[in-house]
């Protein structure tokens, strides 16, 4: 509303996440006053993404107020960044590399086959929050060319055929923990 | 010294130079686009980004960009060689091919340094037509502050602006590649951001990527609402700045002639924000004398400024006790205008639509405040900047350099010296200072001026010896500078009892909404110096001695700081704060 003051949203997210990245920020000996103190951002972020899964923006801020910088700073460094997330990742978190290497052999087709059967796009989550897609660049596998990584298991030469049955496999992973999820094929 | 060679001629510069000062030094002009230097309110813009001051140095493989090569001994420049030029066009074809080309419907249009530099490269083509384009929303949320992101060329000024002179922190530069623009926080509605609507983004953009929300429209439709009467107000600082928009020199304080206009424009009344200005002087000296003496929630901290207000209240919320309860003036002229002018007038508030004439746009965010509403209306209905108001003149015929000299309307019109450099930066001060020293010694201020407050460096200070008590004082503009004496104020290690703050460097003479000039510095300067030479003229130059402020309380508010004074005049943002409160 025009006129209206900007609202800080509370905290939602468990103390005791909170409590092990400050415990992790506080090795890191801060000073508000060095102008070099960003040089430690993205190890607490990616320590933070580690904690909490993703970054909403209330860890966002969190860090930000850690090192005296604005959220917006914070919020830039991680739009640059493809690893980050603001977003939940689901319990199968699917990375599909699209570096050159793994592009020319057909990556693109991979990552098409994983969004058609799960029915997200890359950088979503399936409604019941267990798969996600992301695409990366480069994961330093290139003679895997194509390369997928499922919750950090690396996959090589992953054909566009292979996808539904990598993901059989973890959907059994997850039947065996609780109620089936639904497919679509 | 280091010594080079530029276009065949030899230059001696100090080490650290850039290549593009040292070219600047003989008179090699080097096209700029992202690069900004204001070194008076500290502002170093040098990201490179943009690649239009391209250069050859001997000897390297790629051009240089110019504004951020360090000079070296021997280095041999050239600036103008075909694969300059070449690399130039083709660089700025690049930024056109992915930039709206309506600059006939454009706010910037004639202003804006990207169409000035196609049109200096006499680039009257897009060489580059089908490749993909930009399709950001527009973001108006605030009502204050306009971002349109397709029309951002990523030059960085706004972020450098934001974040290192006045650190609010509210721009980003967000995603990459392609996709990356500015903006606030995981690209948020502006609204919902930190942003203090100081509007020194939108001085430092030189496309139309940043702008002040317009309101042109609504003030014309009210001028035409024959139902309506339309009463306006003018800040001091519009009129030592609108004359340039009419070739008048720089700081040419144009009173009359800005009158005269607003007259011609169908306005019912013209009133005086100067009038508001010496309002809240009396108020305030009142309080400051009630606080001081009680030693109560020192420093006083000036209310005057909403930008600055916004940067308290947001960035220092454990600080928001601070700031005087006053009102600013634009509010004050407002809250009186639709009582005691309505009632005088036998006006029905509802009928009243005020208008507000300002060189800011964190004025337009101040109005529409809930705050700012008594029975749903709001005191100022329109903010309209310098800017918008030249351009208005412009579209109804009106060339101020022919307009006569005219006078405000009364009541709201009369004023002192002291109302009117409240445009400056240490102005609400000094003028507090000439009050409120003839209300506590009773003795008369013969020499008016305190000058030690005034200027635009960092921070001013000077002591005052009002008898009983000494008072130490400070004035600082930008919000940088706020945010070191705020430090202080938190850590407990500030002397001050008053400390005035505006937002924008060297005070409103330099808003978000005054006229956009190529001599950012010269301009402050002439412009201030408008001011003083206004107030110079004055027959008074202390606001309590205004004649229609003395009068305004004895028909109508009774004493300053009495009820019906809190009831219109002052304004608290907090609730848990109650104002300073005395009969």
């Amino acid at each position: 509303m025009v006129g209206s003051r900007p609202t800080q949203p509370t905290r939602q997210l468990a103390d005791e996440l909170y409590e092990q990245l400050d415990a992790y920020i506080e090795t890191l000996q801060i000073d508000p006053d060095d102008p070099y103190r960003r040089e430690t951002l993205i190890r607490s972020l990616h320590r933070a993404q580690e904690i909490f899964g993703y970054l909403p923006a209330e860890v966002q801020r969190h860090v930000a107020g850690r090192y005296a910088i604005s959220h917006a700073e914070v919020s830039g460094v991680i739009s640059f960044y493809n690893y980050f997330t603001t977003t939940p990742k689901g319990k199968v978190q699917i990375d599909v590399c699209l570096g050159t290497a793994c592009y020319v052999n057909g990556a693109d087709k991979v990552l098409q086959e994983f969004e058609r059967i799960l029915n997200i796009k890359s950088g979503e989550v399936t409604p019941d929050g267990q798969f996600s897609i992301e695409s990366l660049r480069c994961v330093g596998a290139c003679s895997l060319a194509p390369v997928v990584t499922v919750n950090g298991k690396v996959y090589g030469r992953v054909q566009p055929e292979k996808v539904q049955e990598i993901l059989e496999h973890y959907l059994v992973e997850i039947d065996r923990e609780e109620e089936p999820i639904h497919v679509k094929n | 010294m280091v010594n080079l060679i530029i276009d065949n001629q030899p230059v001696s510069v100090p080490e650290g130079t850039t290549i593009l000062e040292a070219a600047r030094q003989v008179y090699i002009h080097i096209p700029t686009l992202c690069y900004l230097n204001l070194d008076a309110m500290k502002l170093h813009n040098q990201t490179a980004s943009c690649r239009i001051c391209v250069v050859e140095v001997e000897g390297r493989c790629n051009l240089a960009p110019s504004c951020a090569t360090p000079v070296a001994e021997g280095m041999k420049v050239t600036t103008n060689s075909r694969r300059v030029l070449s690399a130039r066009r083709t660089l700025l074809q690049l930024i056109l091919s992915n930039h709206p080309t309506d600059c006939l419907i454009c706010a910037k249009s004639t202003d804006c340094e990207l169409q000035n530099l196609a049109w200096e490269f006499g680039i009257n083509a897009q060489a580059y037509q089908h490749g993909e384009q930009s399709s950001f929303s527009i973001d108006k949320s605030s009502g204050a502050l306009k971002r349109d992101p397709d029309k951002c060329i990523m030059c960085r000024r706004c972020e450098t602006m934001c974040n290192e002179v006045q650190t609010v922190g509210a721009l980003t530069a967000f995603g990459r590649g392609f996709n990356v623009t500015v903006g606030p926080a995981e690209m948020q509605p502006l609204v919902n951001s930190n942003c203090v609507y100081c509007g020194q983004c939108v001085s430092v953009c030189p496309t139309a990527a940043l702008t002040g929300v317009g309101y042109i429209d609504e003030t014309w439709a009210a001028l035409f609402d024959p139902s309506k009467k339309v009463v306006v107000q003018v800040a001091p600082a519009v009129r030592v700045a609108i004359g340039e928009e009419f070739g008048f020199p720089m700081g040419q304080p144009v009173t009359g002639k800005l009158v005269a206009g607003l007259r011609r424009m169908g306005f019912n009344a013209v009133f005086d924000t100067t009038f508001g200005a010496d309002l809240t002087v009396v108020e305030e000296a009142h309080e400051i004398i009630e606080r001081v003496t009680q030693n109560e929630r020192l420093p006083v901290l000036t209310s005057c400024c909403p930008g600055w207000i916004n940067f308290l209240r947001y960035h220092f919320p454990n600080l928001s006790y601070m700031p005087s309860s006053c009102k600013s003036p634009q509010q004050m002229v407002g809250a009186v205008s639709k009582s005691y002018y309505a009632e005088q007038m036998g006006i029905d508030p509802k009928d009243l639509v005020m208008i507000s004439v300002m060189p800011c746009i964190a004025k337009k965010y101040e109005a529409a405040m809930p705050e700012h509403s008594r029975d749903g209306l709001p005191d100022v209905d329109y903010v309209i900047t310098t800017r918008e108001l030249a351009k208005m003149f412009k579209e109804s015929g009106i060339d101020l350099r022919y307009m006569p000299d005219e006078s405000f309307d009364h009541p709201l019109g009369e004023s002192t010296g002291a109302g009117v450099i409240f445009g400056a930066t240490g102005g609400v001060l000094e003028a507090a200072l000439r009050t409120i020293y003839e209300e506590v010694t009773g003795h008369d201020l013969e020499d008016v001026n305190f000058t030690a407050v005034r200027g635009i460096a960092g921070v001013k200070e000077a002591t005052i010896d009002l008898g009983e008590r000494t008072v130490c004082v400070a004035a600082t503009s930008g919000l940088g500078n706020a945010r070191k004496l705020l430090e202080n104020i938190e850590k407990g290690i500030s002397k001050y009892d008053v400390i005035e703050i505006m937002a924008c460097p060297g005070g409103c003479v330099n808003g978000g909404g005054q006229p956009y000039s190529q001599d950012r510095a010269e301009v402050i300067e002439q412009r201030i110096k408008g001011l003083y030479m206004i107030d110079g003229w004055q027959s008074h130059r202390k606001s309590h001695q205004n004649p229609s402020i003395q009068h305004l309380y004895q028909e109508f508010l009774g004493e300053p700081g009495s009820d019906k004074a809190h009831e219109l005049l002052h304004v608290t943002y907090y609730e848990d704060v109650p104002a300073v409160h005395s009969k």
